[in-house]
C-alpha cells in the first residue's frame, strides 16, 4: 500500500475526530479526493477509526453514489425514474452511450467517464434530467448529451455547462443551477414572504411546551408521508430519558417524483431552519441536522453559507436572539444515494456512519434515536409549516384545509400534465381540481403519493388530497392514454428491487419475484391463477415486511390490479395444451442438450 | 414491582415477564412459533419475517415485539401459516439448496420448516444465482449458496466471540455475506472453536473434516418436527400439533 495514501486518508479521518460514527462524511471525502473508496483506503479507515475493515465495506458498499472501484473523473448519472422514462430517457442515454462509447454502468477506458442511471433526482418537472457530478442538467435532449460530451472532454468542468441560470435562488452564486422551480399556484403560505427571526422571535416568548400546544392547536400532521401528528411527536421526545435530545430534518426526498423540498430548500431554506430551530427549542435539543440527499449536493454551499447568516444574524448558535438559555446548532448530513434512508430510522443509522438499516421498533426514534438519544425526525415541509404556524397563529393556519388535515399540502406534479410543477393546495382539494390547475392532458392514471402510494383512475378523480382520503408525500404523477401503465408498474418494481435495503426476507426477494412477474405478466406467459398468486405475494411482502419500504413496495401491483385489472386480465390466458404459458420447450431442450454435451439438441 | 406480565396467544393465556419478547415467553410457555434469524441470547435482529405474529391485529415479529400486558396475539392462524410459507418458500429459490448433497440435511433449520409446513417444492420460480464458496480457511468452508442472511453468525462472532468475523456488504437482492478480511476467510481470526460457527441455522457454515458424524437419517430433524423441544417445554402447552400434509 502507498504511504502516500494511508497518510492522505488518515488525513481525511483525522478531519472527522476519526469517529467511526462519521463514516459517511470520511466515505465521501474518499471519494471525491479519488473517485472511489477502493480496498487499501477501507483499511486505514478502519485502523484509524477502530471500526472492523467489515464494517467500513458494509457502509460503503450500501450506498450508490460510492463506489469500490475507481469512477471516471466526471461522473454521469442519468434519472431513470418514469417521468424521465415518459420524456425520452432511453433515448438521451442512447446517445450518451453512443458519444462516449460505453454501456450504461461503465466508465470509459480513458478513466474520464462513468456513465450510471440513477433513482429520481428530483427533476420529474423538467425531465428528463441528469447529475453530472453534483450538478443537474435538465430537459435533456440527445443533442444535449452528445454537446454535452463533447464539451466536457475539453475541460471536464460541467459547471461550465451551466449557460442558462434557473429561475430565483438557482442563480444564485453559490447554487449557480439551470434548475428551475416550476413554482405554479404556490401563494398561500408556504412561499409567502417573511421577516427573518420572526417565527424564532415568537416561539421564543413562549415556552418550550407553549411551543408544542401551538402545533397541537394548528393539527400539524407531518408532510413526509405517514401524517404522524407532530406536536405528539415532540412531546414523547422531550419527554423521554436521556440527554442530549437531537432533532433531525429529513431532506432525503427520495420518493420518485416528489421534489417540493428542493424547491423549499432552494427558496425558504430560512423557514427550514427556523422551523428546525423551533423543533429543538421544543423538544430540548442543542444540535439539529438535516439529513440532505446527496442528489442536492449542488445545494449544499448556498445552505451552508445560509447558516453561516443565521450564527451571525443571532439566529444560531449560543444564546439565540439572546435567548440565555437556548443554544442551538444545525450541521448538514449529506446522504449518498438510498431511497430507504428516507424512512427515519434508517436515516439514522445512517448518520451514525452505518449502512442505512432501518432499526427494530420498538424502541421508536422518540426513546432511542440518534446515537440512541431521543430524536424527533421531522420532513422539510413539516418544519416550514412550523415556521408559518408561530408566524401566522395557529388559528390562521387551521383556516386552511379541513378537521382531520389542517393547512395546505405542496404537491410535485409531473408527467403528462402541460404546467409540471410545485403546487400548494389547501387539504381537501380533489384530485380532479388538481389536474385542472395543471392542465393534465387527457389524464387516464395518476401516481398519487409516488410508487409506494396508489394508481388511480377517473373513478377516483373526485377524492380529495387529505390523510384520510388521498394521503400523499406529495408526489403526483399523472399518465394520458397512450401509457402503457403495467411497463409503469414495472419500472417502480425495479425501483424498489434496486432500493431495498435487503435486510429482511419479503423485501429482499419478494420484490424480484414480484418484479418478474410483472415482465411475465407483460409477455404474455401467465395464466389467470399465477395473477392470483402474484396477489398473494404482493399481500405477503406488504403484511411481513420490516419497515415502510416493503409494507409499500407492492402498491403499484396492488393499487392496478384493483382499480386497472382489465390491463392484466387482457395479458393472461389459459394454456391451451395443459403446459403453462412460461414454460417455453425448445428453450429447455436447447439447454439440456448443451448440459449434456449435445449442441446439436438430440 | 409487577413481575407478571399476562397476554394471549391464540386465545390461550400467557404468562411472561417484563422485558421478554413474545418469542421469548412463548417459548417458556412451550408454545412455538416458527423462526430462523432468532437464537436465544444474543440481540434480537427480527431479518427473516418467519415468526411475523399479529399483535392487536398488526403484524410484527415475534422475535422482536415485546410483551404488553393484555397483549392479544395471533400465531397459529391460517393467514400467518401462508405467510411463513411464503417466506420459506422464498429463501429456497433465493439460495442454491440441494438438500441432497447437504451435509447438513437433517439439522438444517430451513429444511426441517419445509417439512414441518408441508412445502414439498418451493411455487416460485428458482433465482439461480451466483454466490462464491471460500474453502481457504483449514478448519471451516463457507458456502455462501445456502446462507440465508439470518446474521446469527454476524452477531454471535461480534457479541459472544468478540470478533466480528462477519458482516453484510451490499444491498437489497445483491446483499452477502462478507468476512473481516479483504477476501478470505483464512485472513481473519476465525478459530474452529468459535461459537458463531455452531449457530448457523443451515449448512453455510461448516467445520472441515467432522462431516457426516452423524448418518442421515438419524439427525436431529429425522427424529422430530422442529420446534418439538419447545412444544414439550411445559405440561401446560397447549396439543403440539404439527402441520405436516400427509
Ligand atoms: C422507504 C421510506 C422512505 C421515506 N422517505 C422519506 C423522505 O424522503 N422524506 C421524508 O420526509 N420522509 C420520508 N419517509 C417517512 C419518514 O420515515 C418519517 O415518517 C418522516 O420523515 C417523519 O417526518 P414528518 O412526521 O414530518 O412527516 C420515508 C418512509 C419510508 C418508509
Ligand atoms: S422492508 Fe425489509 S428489506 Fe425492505 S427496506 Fe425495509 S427492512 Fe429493508
Ligand atoms: S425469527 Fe423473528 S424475524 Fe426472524
Amino acid at each position: 500500500m502507498s504511504e502516500d495514501l494511508t497518510a492522505r486518508v488518515s488525513a481525511i479521518c483525522g478531519e472527522y475526530g476519526s469517529d467511526a460514527g462519521r463514516m459517511m462524511d470520511i466515505a465521501w471525502r474518499l471519494q471525491r479526493t479519488f473517485g472511489e473508496v477502493s480496498s487499501e483506503a477501507m483499511d486505514v479507515i478502519a485502523s484509524e477509526t477502530g471500526a472492523t475493515r467489515a464494517d467500513v465495506e458494509s457502509c460503503v458498499s450500501f450506498y450508490s453514489f460510492f463506489s469500490t472501484h475507481k469512477h471516471g473523473r466526471v461522473v454521469i448519472r442519468l434519472s431513470n425514474d418514469v417521468p424521465d422514462r415518459m420524456a425520452g430517457y432511453h433515448r438521451v442515454l442512447g446517445a450518451f452511450e453512443d458519444e462516449l462509447g460505453v454501456k450504461c454502468g461503465e466508465t470509459t477506458e480513458d478513466g474520464a467517464f462513468t456513465l450510471e442511471s440513477t433513482a429520481c433526482v428530483g427533476l420529474s418537472d423538467q425531465a428528463p434530467a441528469a447529475l453530472i457530478n453534483d450538478v443537474p442538467f435538465t430537459e435533456l435532449s440527445t443533442d444535449d448529451a452528445r454537446e454535452i460530451v463533447r464539451e466536457l472532454r475539453k475541460h471536464m468542468d460541467p459547471r461550465r455547462l451551466v449557460h442558462k441560470l434557473g429561475d430565483g435562488n438557482n442563480a444564485h452564486p453559490l447554487i449557480h443551477s439551470m434548475v428551475h422551480n416550476n413554482l405554479r399556484g404556490t401563494g398561500l403560505t408556504l412561499f409567502t414572504s417573511y421577516n427573518r427571526g420572526e417565527a424564532i422571535q415568537k416561539a421564543l416568548s413562549m415556552s418550550p411546551v407553549e411551543v408544542i400546544r401551538a402545533v397541537k392547536t394548528a393539527r400539524l400532521r407531518g408532510r413526509g408521508g405517514a401524517g404522524f401528528p407532530t406536536g405528539m411527536k415532540w412531546e414523547f421526545t422531550r419527554g423521554a430519558r436521556g440527554e442530549p435530545k437531537f432533532i433531525i430534518c429529513n431532506a432525503d426526498e427520495g420518493e420518485p417524483g416528489t421534489f417540493k423540498d428542493r424547491v423549499l430548500l432552494t427558496e425558504r431554506s430560512d423557514r427550514v431552519f427556523a422551523g428546525l430551530t423551533i423543533a429543538g427549542y421544543a423538544i430540548g435539543a442543542s444540535e439539529g441536522i438535516v439529513y440532505l440527499r446527496a442528489e442536492y449536493a449542488y445545494l449544499r454551499s448556498f445552505l451552508e453559507a445560509q447558516l453561516e447568516k443565521r450564527r451571525a444574524d443571532g439566529l444560531l448558535g449560543e444564546s439565540i436572539l439572546g435567548h440565555e438559555a437556548f443554544d442551538f446548532d444545525i450541521r448538514i448530513q449529506m446522504g449518498a444515494g438510498a431511497y430507504v434512508c428516507g424512512e427515519e430510522t434508517a436515516l439514522i443509522s445512517s448518520c451514525e456512519g452505518t449502512r442505512g438499516d432501518p432499526k427494530n421498533r420498538p424502541p421508536f426514534p422518540a426513546q432511542e434515536g440518534y446515537l440512541g438519544l431521543p430524536t424527533s425526525v421531522n420532513n422539510v415541509e413539516t418544519l416550514c409549516c412550523v415556521a408559518k404556524i408561530l408566524e401566522m397563529g395557529p388559528a390562521t393556519f387551521c383556516e386552511y384545509g379541513t378537521h382531520q388535515s389542517s393547512g395546505t399540502k405542496l404537491l410535485s406534479i409531473s408527467g403528462d400534465v402541460c404546467q409540471p410543477g410545485i403546487y400548494e393546495v389547501p387539504f381537501g382539494t380533489t384530485l380532479r381540481e388538481v389536474l385542472e390547475m395543471s392542465e393534465a392532458e387527457d389524464p387516464v392514471a395518476v401516481q398519487v403519493g409516488g410508487p409506494s402510494g396508489q394508481l388511480v383512475g377517473p373513478e377516483d378523480f373526485d377524492r380529495e388530497i387529505c390523510f384520510d382520503d388521498l394521503a400523499t408525500g406529495g408526489s403526483m404523477i399523472v399518465f394520458g392514454p397512450d401509457r402503457d401503465l403495467l411497463k409503469v408498474v414495472e419500472a417502480f418494481m425495479d425501483f424498489f428491487v434496486e432500493e431495498s435495503c435487503g435486510y429482511c426476507t419479503p423485501c429482499r426477494i419478494g420484490n424480484v419475484l414480484l418484479r418478474d412477474a410483472v415482465t411475465r405478466v407483460r409477455q404474455r406467459q401467465m395464466e389467470p391463477a399465477d395473477i392470483d398468486e402474484m396477489e398473494r405475494l404482493a399481500g405477503t411482502v406488504a403484511r411481513t415486511s420490516r419497515c415502510g419500504l416493503g409494507q409499500t413496495s407492492p402498491n403499484p401491483i396492488l393499487s392496478t390490479l384493483k382499480n386497472f385489472r382489465h390491463l392484466y386480465d387482457e395479458l393472461v390466458e389459459e394454456a391451451p395444451d395443459g403446459q403453462r404459458r412460461s414454460f417455453d420447450l425448445d428453450a429447455e431442450v436447447t439447454a439440456a442438450a448443451a448440459i449434456a454435451g449435445r449442441p446439436d439438441g438430440e | 414491582m409487577n413481575d407478571e406480565i399476562i397476554f394471549f396467544i391464540d386465545g390461550v393465556q400467557v404468562t411472561g415477564r417484563p422485558g421478554q419478547t413474545i418469542i421469548e415467553a412463548a417459548d417458556e410457555a412451550g408454545v412455538y412459533i416458527p423462526r430462523l434469524c432468532h437464537y436465544p441470547g444474543i440481540e434480537a435482529w427480527g431479518s427473516c419475517r418467519v415468526c411475523t405474529v399479529a399483535a392487536n391485529g398488526r403484524p410484527c415479529s415475534a422475535c422482536t415485539q415485546p410483551i404488553t400486558t393484555g397483549l392479544v396475539v395471533e400465531n397459529d392462524t391460517e393467514t400467518l401459516r401462508e405467510y411463513r410459507k411464503s417466506i420459506i418458500e422464498m429463501l429456497f429459490v433465493e439460495g442454491n439448496h440441494f438438500c441432497m448433497f447437504c451435509e447438513k440435511s437433517g439439522d438444517c433449520e430451513l429444511q426441517a420448516l419445509a417439512y414441518r409446513m408441508g412445502i414439498t417444492a418451493p411455487r416460485y420460480p428458482y433465482l439461480w444465482p451466483e454466490r462464491e464458496v471460500d474453502a481457504s480457511h483449514p478448519d471451516v468452508i463457507i458456502d455462501r449458496n445456502r446462507c440465508i442472511l439470518c446474521a446469527r453468525c454476524v452477531r454471535v462472532s461480534r457479541d459472544v466471540d468478540g470478533k466480528a468475523v462477519f458482516q453484510f456488504v451490499e444491498r437489497g437482492p445483491e446483499k452477502k455475506l462478507t468476512v473481516n478480511a479483504e477476501a478470505r476467510l483464512k485472513d481473519t481470526d476465525l478459530d474452529v472453536t468459535d461459537e458463531a460457527l455452531d449457530v448457523c441455522p443451515v449448512g453455510a457454515l461448516l467445520k472441515k473434516r467432522v462431516g457426516y458424524a452423524v448418518p442421515v437419517g438419524e439427525r436431529m430433524y429425522d427424529q422430530e418436527p422442529i420446534g418439538s423441544d419447545i412444544e414439550s417445554n411445559t405440561d401446560a402447552a397447549p396439543a403440539a400439533a404439527t402441520e405436516v400434509e400427509a
